[in-house]
């Protein structure tokens, strides 16, 4: 099950297994990416927390913990190659996969045609 | 910031797809539907075309006549008088403690009274022209240009478009300018700009600002540029940037410029602060401009902290951010002059963690200006 926050993060939900990355709207407003600064795999995080950074030609950008809980793997291949959160936003440019301290904290966020119309609203 | 403007290109840049934002007090694309970094890479490679009609122009003459460089002189530390019709050069504008206020480009125009075209960074463009018609109040006129676009092309292939349209734009050399008839219209056109390469600025009647600038962007080889690869290809080549690079608080020479001091001006020192530069330029300046090479892959961006390795803090960058020709993350910033060195090792700060970089020569990307023999 796909969810997303309104700072344009993607989680998809896996029990509570939930993997995170950007959203192809912000990819876009960031444009090209050049650098991902990943969390440590272990780390733990409350929602809302800075998480990674993903930094544009101009600009350097949070990346938020969506929900709370413990990071159990990131995408490494980003630090390699963070050009992916562009080309690939939705599927190889994802950021980390957490583990769930509360799944309940997902309930409240968009579904896929919640953040369609979310996005609209910005125009 | 109450009344935004708009330069006459305004309405192309939003056809063109342009993420219009606010600069300097105009709305102007900070980058095209193309971004940043193949902007930056195609200007490098071909031509790019930039709006800079948000720069200041202006026209100083005499009040008796006499050559306008003469007053300049006093509060600005290049070698004016010396400049020859049709010939540019970078200087600066000083305050008492010779600091810079400013920095610009003035050109002997080919009118008999030694008129100047000045051009000025649009965010001090007001601040400039109170401190010349200030300081040489009753010496010289300013005229600001309020009805002339400025359009810069750059690029290695900027004389090949520009020459289709004026073949005469080939026989200047980097820093000559002169008048140039470009679709019917008569037009400054100077060989320069401020990204590195090759390429020329236009100065041109607002009214035909827009017709210039499609019949150029008609060209297979010339992409509209914004504000984001302007700022990363000047910082490629090492460029300052007004306000951030330097402030009034800053000199020539510890901003690196000293090449902009007229030879027998840093003999004579008969310039506003010229004792101070005069000193620094003998003895040496205690912190010196410098580019910064980080080691890893993280940009590292204006206000970050350089600590020596042992952690101590030592200056701060001016400016910082990824070099799509480099490859990598570029800065600047002001460290000791025991720092000043290509190759020491210093860190900076981001996010809280040490980073290693290392103290690099600029330009980090070689200048190709075709400069005449």
């Amino acid at each position: 099950m796909m969810k997303y926050t309104d700072e344009h993060e993607w989680l998809m939900i896996d029990g509570d297994t939930v993997k995170v990355g950007i959203t192809d709207y912000a990819q876009k407003a960031l444009g090209d990416v050049v650098f991902v600064e990943l969390p440590e795999t272990g780390a733990t995080y409350q929602k809302g927390d800075d998480a990674a950074v993903v930094e544009s030609v101009k600009a350097a950008s949070d990346v938020y913990a969506p929900i709370s809980g413990e990071i159990t793997e990131t995408n490494t291949t980003l630090e390699e190659d963070p050009s992916l959160v562009n080309s690939s936003p939705l599927d190889d440019g994802w950021f980390f996969i957490m583990k769930a301290a509360d799944v309940g904290e997902m309930d409240d966020m968009m579904d896929e045609a919640g953040y369609a119309e979310f996005i609209e609203t910005l125009g | 910031m109450s009344d935004i403007l708009q330069t006459p290109l305004y309405d192309l840049h939003v056809e063109l797809g342009g993420k219009i934002v606010p600069f300097a007090g105009y709305s102007l694309p900070v980058q095209y539907p193309l971004g940043v970094m193949k902007e930056h890479l195609h200007c490098r490679e071909a031509a790019g075309l930039f709006d800079v009609s948000h720069m200041g122009q202006c026209y100083i003459r005499s009040v008796d006549g006499s050559d306008p460089a003469i007053a300049l002189e006093m509060i600005m530390p290049g070698a004016l008088q010396a400049l020859k019709s049709g010939k540019m050069r970078y200087s600066m504008l000083l305050n008492d403690e010779g600091g810079m206020e400013d920095d610009l480009m003035v050109t002997r125009t080919h009118e008999p009274d030694g008129m100047l075209y000045v051009v000025v960074n649009a965010a001090f463009k007001d601040k400039d022209y109170d401190i010349i018609e200030q300081k040489l109040a009753g010496r010289v006129s300013l005229e600001p240009l309020e009805d002339r676009a400025l359009l810069a092309l750059q690029g290695p292939k900027a004389e090949e478009v520009l020459a289709a349209l004026a073949p005469n734009v080939a026989d200047l050399g980097f820093m000559e300018a002169t008048s140039v008839t470009l679709e019917g219209h008569v037009c400054w056109v100077s060989r320069s700009g401020y990204t590195g390469e090759d390429g020329y600025e236009i100065s041109v009647p607002e009214e035909a600002a827009e017709d210039l600038a499609r019949r150029l962007l008609a060209s297979d080889l010339v992409q509209p540029i914004g504000l984001g690869a302007r700022d990363s290809l000047r910082l490629e080549a090492g460029l300052c940037l007004s306000g951030h690079d330097f402030d009034g608080s800053i000199t020539p020479v510890e901003a690196n410029l000293g090449f902009a001091l007229g030879k027998k001006r840093r003999e004579a020192g008969d310039f506003a602060g010229g004792d101070k530069i005069l000193s620094q330029l003998t003895s040496g300046a205690q912190r010196l401009r410098v580019g910064i090479l980080p080691e890893g892959r993280a940009p590292a961006r204006e206000g970050t902290i350089i600590t020596d390795k042992q952690g101590n803090e030592i200056g701060k960058l001016t400016s910082g951010g990824f070099g799509p020709t480099l490859g990598g993350p570029v800065a600047m910033g002001y460290v000791p002059a025991s720092f000043a060195d290509a190759g020491t090792e210093i860190d900076l700060i981001i996010r809280g963690k040490a980073m290693p970089a290392r103290v690099a020569a600029t330009p980090f990307v070689p200048q190709r200006y075709k400069r005449k023999a």
